[in-house]
């Protein structure tokens, strides 16, 4: 029983990561202002061509690489669409995810019915052997590790840095900032940029590790999840983190207590309860006074237009 | 011979520049038949919708220009695919499949309204006189993997990775269990839903809890690949789904259920050619070649060889039934009296689940 909780607790952890580190840039994307719904494309665009590059040269390190760069260059088109041509953002958000499942699914089509090893587990000789703590801890691949030290790395940089700072200035206020000086729109188009970095990180996870193959639309939703994910952890990396695994969680709880018969609740209402609690988030948010209080940033979704 | 390839998206974009195209060969060379494909998910997917499209391919390659046909893939069962499917019968097509169950409404919707369109749904129920229902009885290669389960498994614990309680489905993990019942009397099905015909990540994660949990035999119901890998990883044993899997499991894999459509498909455009075409209503199975067995994996032992192969010749010709009484279902009643075999009808509205059923 206990070898069955430390694997289920293992298996948690691999749901959540996809999630946390798309999430995790597109917190940062939204901090500075700017609203990007195509998630999901850029994942997809991240998820084919780390798997097509790992094919074609071996290299899982290059896959990866080459897979931030793809996310980075959707996020680029977004950037060039809503920053420099003041396109709306809503509209190019979406449309970013369906030219993503579009160009993936093109991109793949001669990638689909190939295998591929995951990626190397941690495997630390007399650590990860240790009952429970060592597998739980040292057995997971370098991505993994990546995501926790990077929901570290957002927040002490929102919070400590001076450029997290001035990225957090132009979010809330992007007049004031511009009027001391800051140039909005690059500062836009930073955090716009670690926003596909972070998506496409996610996606090479999700064809690398979680599941080392290529199909169509094999996030299937996912993009969707981690920006719902923004919202429900109201704008702070830690409470990702804490959401991720939350919503990694319960969508495994939901599989087991299937298998093992652990209670008789409907399984279609366990897998609806990350999203009740994201439309709750919602409500509570729109509810007025408490918004400042819950960190949405007040110029999320506005293009900000310098005045001459 | 030309195929287009469209997305759902690009086609209904272009779907009235392409009724004008489209609709006007038409005149000049009558002979020349249209055939129309819906697809619920990608021609990608290794699984369902790509049997499908090898059926549409065996119909190029068998006629060459005296067809034309159009596929329109990632279709949402729903209005969407009324849309879709109004579009191909407005464009000229003589002929259209609609592949999914989901489809079923609005394909008779449609056909209403094209009275001399024919249309073909797959795993429905509803017919019209210019709509008729194939199916293909999926539940007798159920019963094939079911027997290697009941041999092979050790914990004799199977995992079923399962998509929407609708009958078909619920069909396929009685037949399975029965089938490993007959090895292992106490053999048992854990099922788990992952409510979706496609979600790779849910598939996978289904798939490792279900092994957590002591299972070490993994089928599925779903379309895509996952679940085998993750059997391949964790040294259980699976099967394949819809087509040939073994290049995601090449150990793991110990046969696949496979949907061959090609002759059908063949058959229903000749029939339309011939003006022959009357409705029916079909459910093919090993038979008539509509499911096949993969050829088995290296994996398997020779025992569980021998009693999976005795089985698809039995019901190949007929000798066998993968619903032959007794059945008791989950409170131990009994379903079915010993020497008797389920009718058509009561497989085709399963709603209960046989002994040994975890769900």
């Amino acid at each position: 029983m206990n070898d069955a909780l430390v694997l289920g607790l293992i298996t948690v952890v691999s749901a959540a990561t996809p999630l946390l580190l798309a999430a995790l840039g597109e917190l940062v994307v939204e901090r500075s202002g700017v609203l990007n719904l195509g998630v999901e494309g850029m994942m997809l665009a991240g998820a084919v061509t780390g798997f097509a590059v790992t094919v074609t040269t071996g290299s899982a390190t290059l896959g990866i690489i080459c897979a931030m760069a793809a996310g980075m260059a959707m996020a680029f088109t977004f950037g060039v669409l809503t920053l420099s041509l003041m396109a709306n953002q809503v509209a190019t958000g979406l449309a970013l995810t369906i030219f993503g499942i579009g160009l993936s699914s093109l991109v793949g089509a001669g990638f689909v019915g190939i295998a591929i090893e995951p990626l190397p587990k941690l495997n630390i000789p007399g650590i990860t052997t240790i009952p429970v703590i060592g597998p739980l801890l040292f057995g997971h691949d370098i991505l993994i590790y990546a995501s926790i030290a990077l929901t570290g790395g957002v927040a002490w940089f929102l919070k400590r840095s001076r450029p997290g700072m001035i990225l957090r200035a132009v979010g809330e206020s992007d007049e004031s900032a511009h009027s001391i000086g800051y140039d909005v729109i690059r500062v836009r188009y930073m955090a716009v940029l670690f926003g596909g970095l972070m998506a496409g990180l996610a996606g090479a996870f999700l064809s690398l590790s979680y599941t080392p193959l290529w199909i169509e639309n094999m996030t299937a939703g996912r993009g969707w999840i981690a920006l719902a994910l923004v919202v429900f952890a109201t704008w702070r990396p830690w409470r990702v983190l804490f959401g991720a695994y939350l919503f990694g969680g319960v969508t495994i709880l939901q599989l087991a207590s299937q298998a093992a018969d652990w209670f008789d609740v409907p399984s279609q209402v366990m897998s609806m309860l990350p999203y009740v609690a994201t439309i709750l988030v919602l409500t509570i948010i729109s509810a007025g006074p408490w918004r400042t209080r819950l960190n949405a940033p007040a110029c999320l979704g506005k293009p900000f237009r310098p005045a001459s | 011979m030309s195929d287009f390839n469209f997305t759902r998206r690009t086609f209904l974009a272009g779907s009235s520049a392409a009724a004008v195209t489209l609709g006007a060969p038409l005149a000049f060379g009558a002979e020349q038949v249209k055939v129309g494909f819906v697809y619920v998910g990608p021609v990608g997917d290794h699984g369902w919708t790509h049997g499908h499209d090898l059926g549409r391919k065996a119909v190029e390659a068998k006629f060459g220009d005296k067809v034309k046909t159009t596929f329109v893939e990632n279709v949402a069962e729903g209005p969407d695919s009324e849309r879709v499917i109004r579009q191909l019968a407005s464009s000229g097509h003589n002929l259209i499949f609609t592949t999914s169950f989901g489809f079923m409404n609005p394909t008779i919707k449609v056909a209403k309204q094209f009275p001399k369109v024919k249309f073909e749904h797959a795993t429905g129920y509803k017919t019209a006189p210019n709509v008729s229902v194939y199916n293909a009885r999926f539940h007798q290669g159920r019963a094939v993997i079911g027997t290697i389960a009941g041999h092979m498994s050790k914990s004799g614990v199977a995992g079923y990775i399962a998509s929407f309680p609708i009958p078909e489905v619920v069909m396929g993990i009685n037949a399975f269990t029965l089938a490993a019942q007959k090895v292992n009397p106490d053999f048992k099905t854990k099922v788990v839903w992952v409510n979706s015909w496609y979600d790779p990540g849910k598939e996978s994660d289904a798939t490792k809890t279900l092994i957590d949990q002591g299972a070490d035999m993994i089928t599925q119901h779903t379309d895509s690949p996952a679940p085998l890998q993750v059997a391949e990883n964790r040294g259980v044993w699976g099967f394949g789904q819809a087509s040939d899997m073994k290049a995601y499991a090449p150990r793991a894999q110990l046969t696949a259920i496979l949907d061959d459509w090609s002759e059908y498909y063949i058959n229903r455009v000749q029939a339309v050619m011939d003006g022959s075409w009357k409705s029916q209503n079909i459910w093919y199975g090993m038979k008539e070649g509509m499911v096949k067995i993969a050829p088995y994996g290296s994996e398997i032992t020779d025992a569980a060889k021998a009693a999976a192969e005795k089985v698809r010749k039995g019901i190949t010709d007929g000798s066998m039934h993968a619903f032959a009484g007794p059945i008791k279902n989950q409170e131990g009643k009994e379903m079915l009296p010993a020497g008797q075999s389920l009718t058509d009808d009561k497989m085709a509205t399963m709603d209960w689940y046989v002994q040994g059923v975890q769900s």
